[in-house]
């Protein structure tokens, strides 16, 4: 019984939603697979505080590596108490998030193993004694499944795809002997800046209002974040790459084929014509709402619900309803 | 300072994708390939840095089949120096191409290799990171910026509500996306200079294709939903399907 690996990330002591997702992915497996999950997070000196949470989604150990040198990621630290866990233990699959952090972890732990690697999955199935990954390929054009005889399966999966669900096992805690002493590392986090406001990634959002040419000026952004207020803290802004390389927003919040990857709840564009490079980076969103001005517009047809008009109009008023729907 | 690119030919992001007969593969025709996007950042990294050193080699690598030749001439048309063409029946993915790209880097000097984030065909985002694994040699991912001083590399790169600086001894690996580095168009001295830049082509190092054999199916199309309304008299009716049709709010 080699069980089901998770990796659970966390930030400053505290688990990150992902966590929740790929306890909860790992879980369906091991339950398919008749197996336990064992999650692993790791962190600097009492991140382990947090993790009893992770027993509620199904893990059934938790073993938390913690040392100084783990305040921040350290991808080379991590690899190696990854890759070494892994060799010890042995594990039929390791799910990863598909996360920043993640899909760095993720294919350096498989190179180590000499096992490949599949990341971004939407899908994981126990077939026979293997895992079959079903992952978009071509920006979600088409999807891939394929089944892994590789031991351990590697896979990282799409944030927001896998929605946490409770299944409580036992969740003993151990802890990992993770000191690193002075090992000798080639790549080192030297310093992590927050960006200035403490606002949701459009990556991690389960609202995604993201606005375009149309909005006209940077300044008219504000319309959007208001917006995004409203849904009280879980609305985060996204752009089009047209007013990301016109320099009006972060290229952080870019949403497309060379942007972020976004599959929030609810994704709504503003002012966005729809171009097809666009469509690639939200077209798995779960509803998708369109405001333009253009009734032909490209993103109407892909949108649920969608009001033609113009969008300095409607987003006022729509900021107002929310507000008095929120309460 | 010597750097190595790889580089991966791939459809264009406009590019209607069809499954072929096998089920498990794209039918090529009528598709327009081009240099990877993300690639297209590494090539400008390696330029901008050889332009700032006012002087380096910028070498340029692809696992492909003979087409190939045509993007590594696209990343000499930029103004890469030389090229390799690993060639295989086919481009090789993940672990495999990581495997092929080492098995070729190792037997060169280099100070830097430069990936792009991702190959937008497979969208793996892992050859750079697993090369270097290979390599044993240290990498940062999905960098937008980065500066070269005493043989070390200052990377920059965005992560989710904030951004890292990560710091890396030399040789080392980094893979690109959108940042600092706008690609430039290759001019037409550059287009006439590349015919004549050496291109070396030789057999890829590589065992089967790499991954394992996949079902592709097309996702479900998104079906046009309804207009809802005009003008912001639609809002109201909007927030209420959004309540108790999609549930989503
Ligand atoms: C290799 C490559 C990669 C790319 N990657 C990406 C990517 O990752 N992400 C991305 O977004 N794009 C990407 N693009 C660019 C893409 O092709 C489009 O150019 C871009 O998405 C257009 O941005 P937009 O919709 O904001 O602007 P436009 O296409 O100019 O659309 C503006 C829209 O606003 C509407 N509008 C104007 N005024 C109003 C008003 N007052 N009220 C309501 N509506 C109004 C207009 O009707 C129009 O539909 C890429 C392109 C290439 C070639
Ligand atoms: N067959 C290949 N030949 C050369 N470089 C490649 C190949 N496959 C991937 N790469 C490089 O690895 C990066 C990431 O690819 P991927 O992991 O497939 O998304 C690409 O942007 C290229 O820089």
């Amino acid at each position: 019984m080699a069980g089901i690996f998770a990796f659970a990330e966390s930030r400053d002591g505290e688990l990150r939603k992902s966590a929740y997702e790929v306890v909860t992915a790992a879980r369906k497996l091991a339950d398919a697979m008749g197996t336990e999950v064992h999650a692993v997070a790791l962190g600097s000196n009492g991140a382990g505080a947090a993790v009893g949470e992770l027993a509620r989604y199904g893990a059934d150990k938790i073993f938390v590596g913690e040392c100084d040198a783990f305040e921040k990621y350290s991808p080379e630290g991590f690899t190696l108490v990854i890759a070494t866990f892994i060799k010890e233990h042995g594990c039929d699959a390791a799910v990863f998030p598909a996360t920043v952090l993640g899909k760095d972890l993720a294919p350096r732990v498989a190179a180590r193993l000499g096992v490949d690697y599949l990341s971004d999955a939407t899908a994981l199935e126990a077939e026979g004694g293997s895992v079959s990954i079903t992952r978009p390929r071509y920006a979600g054009k088409v999807f891939a499944k394929s089944t892994v005889t590789d031991k351990p399966a590697v896979v990282s999966i799409r944030p927001n795809v896998f929605q946490p669900v409770e299944n409580a096992k036992a969740g003993e805690v151990e802890s990992l002997n993770v000191e690193m002493g002075n090992a000798d590392f080639g790549a080192v986090v030297k310093e992590i800046m927050a960006a200035a406001s403490e606002k949701l990634d459009v990556s991690e959002a389960p609202i995604v209002i993201s606005g375009g040419r149309g909005l006209q000026s940077p300044d008219n952004f504000k319309l959007l974040e208001e917006l995004a207020d409203a849904f009280g803290g879980k609305a985060a802004v996204g752009a089009s790459r047209a007013v990301v390389d016109a320099g009006w927003r972060p290229h952080g919040d870019q949403v497309g084929q060379t942007g972020k990857t976004v599959a929030p709840t609810l994704y709504i564009a503003v002012g966005i014509s729809g171009a097809i490079q666009h469509l690639a980076g939200m077209r798995t969103s779960r509803f998708i709402v369109a405001i333009n001005k253009d009734p032909e517009a490209p993103i109407f047809k892909v949108a649920d619900y969608g009001i033609v008009g113009d969008l300095f109009q409607i987003l006022p008023r729509m900021t107002e309803e929310v507000r008095k729907m929120m309460g | 300072m010597k750097s190595i690119v790889c580089v991966k030919r791939v459809p264009d992001t406009e590019a209607r994708i069809r499954i072929a007969g096998d089920g498990g593969s794209i039918d090529p025709s009528g598709v327009k390939f081009v240099l990877n996007p993300y690639d297209e950042f590494a090539v400008e990294a390696a330029l901008k840095h050889r332009e700032g050193a006012g002087q380096g080699e910028v070498t340029v690598i692809s696992v492909g089949d003979a087409a190939s030749a045509e993007t590594l001439r696209t990343a000499l048309a930029m103004g890469a120096d030389t090229a390799v063409l690993l060639k295989a029946d086919r481009a090789p993915e993940g672990l495999a191409a990581a495997r092929a790209l080492a098995a070729e880097i190792r037997e060169r000097e280099y100070d830097l290799v430069l990936f792009g984030m991702k190959a937008i065909d497979d969208d793996l985002q892992a050859v750079g990171a697993m090369t270097a694994e290979i390599l044993g040699i240290p990498v940062a991912t999905a960098v937008t910026e980065f500066s070269v001083a005493d043989g070390r590399v200052t990377a920059h790169r965005e992560i989710e509500g904030g951004a890292e600086v990560i710091e890396l001894r030399m040789p080392c690996a980094i893979t690109l996306t959108k940042g600092a580095y706008e690609p430039r168009y290759a001019s037409l001295k550059g287009i006439m200079a590349a015919k004549k830049k050496p291109l070396e082509e030789k057999p890829a190092n590589v065992e089967g294709t790499g991954a394992p054999a996949m079902a592709l199916s097309l996702p479900p199309e998104r079906q046009a939903g309804r207009i809802v309304g005009q003008g912001p008299d639609a809002v109201p009716e909007l927030l209420r399907l959004l309540r108790t049709e999609a549930k989503v709010i």
